[in-house]
């Protein structure tokens, strides 16, 4: 208990809990979107596709400042999203075989860097391992800066094209017919969400960022109808888990925080999954027993 | 007129006498669709004039939801023109229920407020007034007391309805709708015809993709009929002969000797 208060009264810590919160609820929100258009798996692809950029931007500008780094992750993360998206468009090629493909290839090449990285002369390459697993305790001030700024970014345009992204995730085909600019608004969506994996690097890794982006909205899901509702849940257990594991990363030495965000936010999925009423398995069990009838858990 | 053109042709003859483009709805020239390698629509030409109620006929496969994609600018057509009487956003666009997602977190009023983003524009939420006029419309096709039902909680009747409310919701000038009767109940299509039938008393067109031969000449008065390729397309007391729905259909409809 002790130690907790003691946490609670560091202001180093406090900072970095707030920027690993904001970035916990923000994957939350735009995650929410991620899932309920089947892109679940997109956070996987560009976190993972965003280590060749990041090992890129170290060997040609020998910098580890954390904007140039970032801006590579963005960089390849983007293009590894742009070929996916070509690919389909062009090919008969399935989307999730696309993903997987380029998924692998970017990582792959990615490990092959580092590893190139790690045999140069020079020790520069410490601290790039830790945008693979996270180690939001080692973040410095600036960082949460970025991490803020950037977030606060997000936050401001989600809010304002809130319900256009309602729309091109619910109806697609009506929101082209009623003239929406479907495709500006989709590759919109996309930005902030390749903004916000490469932002969450540093705190979840590029290993652990889909399952940020995928269980609070998994788990937020059980508990309501509208999507707005869906959003605020989903930011909320995004928050809490960022901000508990930023304390478990502070208290236990060298343990990555990518991993202690990931049992934070599954524990809150299984929870939700088990026993949310209406949609919980629980739930639907003791109603089908009570009612000795075979009913559908999937609607509300 | 709002256009979207790939590459104009010199039209064919335009069916249904001399009419202009100023009293058209819809005109479309020389059209034809694909999907892929495969042509379904074949320089189909027609013009639909405003405040009728136009059925889209045609047996499986013959191209009637790809003629109301590509009028909708859904379907890029290969070549041809469509032309329509009012702007983007009066178009009003009724999918085939079944193409949504059941189990998305949206209440029938979110999804009838769909229907005033266009008007709103970018950025800007629905307010009092619009969740007003959102219950109305609701209330007209009798689903008020389900607006915050979540969509998959309602039968596959209900949901058309709220798709058809919000079609009504964007007080469309012209309104586009795939097979809306498809597995609805009889309750359902009632309302939602002496709904589109006021609408079309105000001045609105109306053009619906329709499966069930035997309610045309109750509901339509303007029949367009297409196997891949234009047959007819006028008046239902012109162009709903047997000749024509032979034609289109290659065979007798069952219910011949009902008379037509």
């Amino acid at each position: 208990m002790n130690v907790l208060l003691s946490l609670l009264s560091d202001y180093t810590f406090l900072m970095v809990a707030a920027g690993t919160a904001l970035l916990g609820g923000l994957c939350g929100i735009l995650g929410s979107f991620a899932v309920l258009r089947r892109e679940s798996l997109i956070g996987d692809a560009v976190s993972h596709a965003s280590m060749p950029g990041i090992v890129l931007a170290w060997l040609f500008t020998g910098s580890k400042t954390t904007g140039i780094l970032l801006a590579g992750a963005m960089l390849s993360g983007l293009v590894c999203l742009l070929l996916i998206r070509l690919i389909v468009r062009t090919s008969r090629l399935p989307f999730d075989c696309a993903l997987a493909l380029f998924l692998s290839v970017f990582f792959g090449g990615g490990m092959v860097l580092l590893t190139y990285a790690k045999r140069l002369p020079d020790a520069g390459h410490a601290g790039l391992d830790r945008y693979l697993y996270g180690q939001a305790g080692t973040l410095l001030a600036k960082d949460v800066a970025v991490c803020a700024a950037g977030g606060l970014l997000i936050l401001l345009i989600t809010f304002l094209f809130f319900k256009e992204f309602l729309l091109i995730t619910f109806d697609a085909d009506y929101a082209r017919s009623a003239g929406l600019p479907v495709r500006a608004l989709t590759l919109l969506l996309s930005l902030l969400l390749i903004l916000l994996i490469v932002l969450g690097l540093q705190s979840a890794g590029a290993v652990f960022m889909s399952a940020l982006l995928t269980a609070p909205a998994a788990a937020a899901r059980q508990w309501t109808r509208s999507l707005k509702s869906m959003c605020f849940l989903a930011a909320l257990f995004g928050a809490l888990s960022g901000a508990a594991a930023t304390a478990a990363s502070c208290l236990i030495p060298g343990l990555p925080s990518g991993p202690a965000v990931i049992c934070c936010v599954f524990g809150i999925a299984v929870f939700s999954l088990l026993f949310a009423p209406g949609r919980g398995i629980l739930f639907c069990m003791i109603r089908r027993l009570l009612s000795g009838t075979e009913r559908s858990p999937r609607h509300d | 007129m709002n256009s979207i053109s790939v590459s104009v042709r010199t039209p064919a003859d335009l069916p249904s006498a001399g009419l202009t483009a100023a009293d058209a709805a819809v005109i479309a020239v020389d059209l034809t669709a694909a999907y892929g390698s495969s042509p379904v629509l074949n320089h189909v030409s027609l013009s639909v004039p405003k405040g009728v109620m136009a059925a889209i006929l045609g047996p499986n496969g013959a191209g009637k939801t790809t003629l109301l994609k590509s009028l909708t600018g859904l379907l890029k057509p290969v070549s041809g023109t469509v032309a329509f009487g009012a702007l983007r956003k009066q178009i009003g666009y009724v999918p085939q229920s079944s193409s949504v997602d059941r189990d998305f977190p949206v209440t029938a009023l979110d999804v009838v407020l769909m229907g005033c983003y266009g008007r709103l524009g970018l950025i800007r939420r629905p307010g009092k007034k619009e969740i007003r006029r959102a219950l109305e419309i609701l209330n007209s096709v009798g689903m008020r007391e389900y607006a915050d039902r979540q969509i998959g909680a309602l039968s596959g009747g209900q949901r058309q309805r709220v798709f058809l409310a919000r079609a009504l919701m964007q007080e469309a000038e012209i309104y586009l709708m795939d097979e809306p009767f498809r597995g609805v109940d009889q309750a359902t299509e009632a309302v939602m015809i002496s709904l589109l039938k006021q609408r079309r008393e105000e001045g609105k067109t109306i053009l619906i993709v329709h499966h069930d031969l035997k309610t045309v000449a109750e509901y339509f008065d303007w029949v367009i009929l297409i196997n891949r390729g234009i047959i007819a397309s006028g008046p239902v007391h012109e162009v709903y002969t047997r000749e024509r729905i032979a034609a289109a259909f290659q065979a007798l409809p069952v219910w011949e000797e009902d008379g037509l």
